[in-house]
């Protein structure tokens, strides 16, 4: 009767484990055209794997916030979800891989052959001692300059400025004339240390602000503190309810025709395109002076966690994503590039096609307060001590913050 | 004997379960939180690696050094004096307007009652938007739209985006205070009214015996009996401010140079976002020290008044 009763739960465990055929998949796309993106991939996967479930563990919130959070708790409890959206960088490296909680997954891309057809730069963001942990899915540039045409044509400006003086003097035009000339909504902090760590870029030069990350340059650099200078010099030209905005009520300030300009990552192009507005149209773009020559990468991940439930789902989602198929059903309704470089150009708008053709061959940047270039806690710090600079202006403290900042997080500083 | 005996048995029995779950769930926590709060777990990696490592009060040094901290702790001081004062004294002439069981106070009775209805976090989001500057002064919005229409453009003013101050306060507190203020005032009528009802009316009758006026009636007769109400009113709404999170959160988040930060928006930030779980755990220490300092005399005192 006991052997009878073993038996009995023996078959009961298998046949529950076996017909659980799910995919659980983790992420913070819950709004707009991410859920549809989303769901698109999940079509697609249906169409190849039928019978497996896929559960849509998104957790809402701006920019991952609420997500990380509870993340962070699932892979702390031993219940890691089986795949899950993450930056590229050091949000997972920092976090989850050098803690030893993920598993490489350079041979999934070497068994599909695709391992060059992504940018090297991209994939060494993702990677750690060699290993490549994340499959980017889509990319968005964070050093973009959104105006408006009309504004533009009525201060008379011809060509989009290149340098500092240009910009500023463009600004200035703006002010006169009565617009805001740099639109900025800093409500929730992170817009002004967006601003800022492109002017650092610019400064730097790509290969300075890379090295910087790899322990190779010193944050104690004149040109850092140049950067806080220009800063200065560009809220000169803000909207003074900034801190009562968030960042698409900045890029609205820009449809509704009282800003120039705003400087935000192309998700703003995205916005600007519900809102009723065509590329190249209504609204132009640029690259913010002085980062001509470089793209600062926000990428979505998915990685594989150690101890994945469905690992073998988790797997074929990896392989999945990575191909140019689910690249070009995902992006186009996400209003981001695909991380492939052989991607097909005529799916996408003027504005998309000019990104990805300089996302081919432009230097690419990690950003900081996206996650990708230093850990969780100096890109916080680094946005505390940019909001109060906003205020202050104190190009000598806030410098001297950054430096402590660095210093804190292990980074040169001599 | 032997039966009382048994009756205690049988009460601990039926109270064990709550006081398990509350030993573990508050206490056990409280004292895990102060554990951390002297360990050097400032990054997910030290957390994870779980090896605690003793820094004494290293994080407390560090928060009270810190420029956003001081600044939080000042908010917290302003916002707590005018808060309670703005709400008890509101909530005390409401009370007094409506025990004069005018015609229609019952009505008015539970408009004022109303907003207390609301979650903070709807509160702080409709605030938000009515005291929204606009670009100033060509576009105003909100309250400032308003003042523009009244052609009183000369208050119009920055609201909770202001950054000016007075020695310590942040004007900018203002807007936030006025919204808490908006929202329990009703909750404090409510607590006098009960009082006011309580009161025997043969008091009132015998003061106006001996030619007390009204006036006099409420400062000299109710007043005074009206003090314990007076005293929990302070501690319920003390309590609340010392810790208020939502209202802020939704309302202005920590504002241009943290002019509305309070040290509950510090503690979610270093915690959940810089995984900093020792520095977020020695704030809630300070939060918890701070709301003790208040509410623990208040036990005691009616605890002795039990017995």
């Amino acid at each position: 009767m006991k052997r009878l009763m073993v038996v009995v739960c023996v078959l009961f465990a298998v046949f529950i484990f076996a017909g659980e055929n799910k995919l659980e998949i983790f992420s913070w796309w819950t709004g707009g055209g991410e859920e549809e993106g989303l769901l698109a991939l999940f079509d697609l996967f249906h169409k190849y794997y039928p019978d497996v479930e896929i559960i849509n563990a998104a957790v809402a919130g701006g920019a991952g916030t609420n997500a990380k959070a509870v993340l962070k708790t699932r892979m702390l409890g031993g219940n890691p979800p089986d795949s899950f959206q993450v930056h590229a960088g050091m949000e997972l490296i920092d976090t989850y891989v050098v803690t030893n909680m993920m598993e490489p997954i350079t041979w999934i891309l070497k068994e599909m052959g695709v391992l060059d057809k992504f940018p090297k730069a991209i994939l060494d963001i993702c990677s750690y001692n060699g290993e490549v942990y994340s499959i980017p899915v889509n990319v968005h540039r964070a050093n973009v300059v959104f105006y408006n045409k009309k504004i533009a044509e009525e201060i008379g400006m011809t060509r989009e400025p290149i340098t500092w003086t240009e910009f500023i003097y463009y600004l200035k035009k703006a002010k006169e004339k009565g617009y805001v000339g740099l639109a900025l909504g800093d409500k929730n902090k992170w817009t002004s240390l967006h601003l800022f760590e492109s002017i650092m870029l610019a400064e730097l030069g790509p290969d300075k602000y890379n090295a910087l990350w790899k322990g190779e340059a010193s944050f104690n650099d004149p040109a850092i503190e140049k950067a806080l200078e220009i800063m200065k010099e560009l809220l000169e030209f803000i909207n003074n309810d900034h801190a009562a905005m968030t960042w698409q009520d900045a890029t609205r300030l820009v449809f509704e025709g009282k800003a120039f300009c705003n400087m935000m990552g192309d998700w703003a192009e995205g916005y600007l395109k519900t809102l009723g507005w065509t590329p190249g149209k209504e609204f132009g773009w640029f690259a913010l002076p002085g980062t001509q020559n470089a793209f600062m990468v926000v990428s979505d991940t998915f990685g594989l966690p150690k101890g994945a439930p469905h690992r073998e789902n988790a797997i074929k989602w990896l392989k999945l994503i990575a191909s140019v198929e689910a690249q070009d059903v995902f992006n186009p309704i996400k209003g981001s590039i695909p991380a492939r470089l052989d991607a097909d150009k005529s799916k996408y708008d003027p504005y998309l096609t000019w990104s990805m053709n300089d996302f081919a061959t432009k230097a690419l940047c990690p950003s900081i307060i996206h996650g990708s270039a230093a850990p969780e806690s100096f890109a916080t710090a680094l946005m505390d001590a940019i909001n109060t600079f906003v205020s202050t202006r104190n190009v000598e403290r806030t410098f001297q913050e950054i430096l402590y900042i660095a210093e804190d997080n292990g980074y040169l500083t001599d | 004997m032997r039966a009382l005996k048994h009756n205690v048995s049988i009460g601990i029995l039926v109270l064990a379960p709550s006081i398990i779950a509350i030993a573990i769930f508050v206490y056990g926590f409280i004292a895990w939180t102060v554990r951390v709060s002297f360990s050097n777990w400032n990054s997910f990696t030290a957390l994870l690696r779980g090896v605690y490592k003793f820094v004494g009060f290293r994080n407390y040094i560090r928060l009270f050094r810190d420029f956003r901290f001081q600044t939080d702790l000042w908010n917290t001081l302003f916002f707590t004096l005018f808060f309670l004062a703005g709400a008890i004294l509101l909530g005390l002439l409401l009370a007094a307007l409506i025990d004069r069981g005018l015609k229609g106070s019952r009505i008015f009775q539970n408009i004022f009652l109303f907003p207390m209805a609301l979650s903070f976090v709807v509160t702080g989001t409709v605030w938000s938007w009515i005291f929204a500057p606009g670009t100033l002064p060509m576009d105003p919005q909100g309250v400032n739209l308003l003042l523009h229409k009244l052609g009183l453009d000369k208050l119009m003013w920055g609201w909770y985006t202001s950054t000016q101050h007075f020695g310590r306060f942040n004007v900018a507190l203002l807007p936030v205070i006025i919204a808490a203020v908006w929202q329990l005032s009703g909750y404090t009528m409510a607590m006098y009214l009960a009082g006011l009802r309580g009161i025997p009316s043969s008091l009132i009758e015998a003061a106006k015996v001996d030619g007390a006026t009204d006036f006099q009636i409420f400062w000299k007769v109710k007043m005074p009996l009206l003090k314990p109400i007076t005293l929990s009113a302070m501690i319920i709404l003390g309590h609340i401010s010392l810790k208020i999170f939502d209202l802020v959160f939704s309302m202005t988040g920590s504002g241009p140079n943290f002019v509305t930060d309070v040290p509950a928006i510090y503690m979610f930030e270093l915690t959940f976002r810089s995984n900093r779980y020792a520095m977020g755990s020695a704030i809630a220490i300070v939060m918890l020290v701070m709301v003790a300092v208040v509410i623990v005399p208040y036990l005691i005192g009616s605890l002795r008044k039990e017995s």
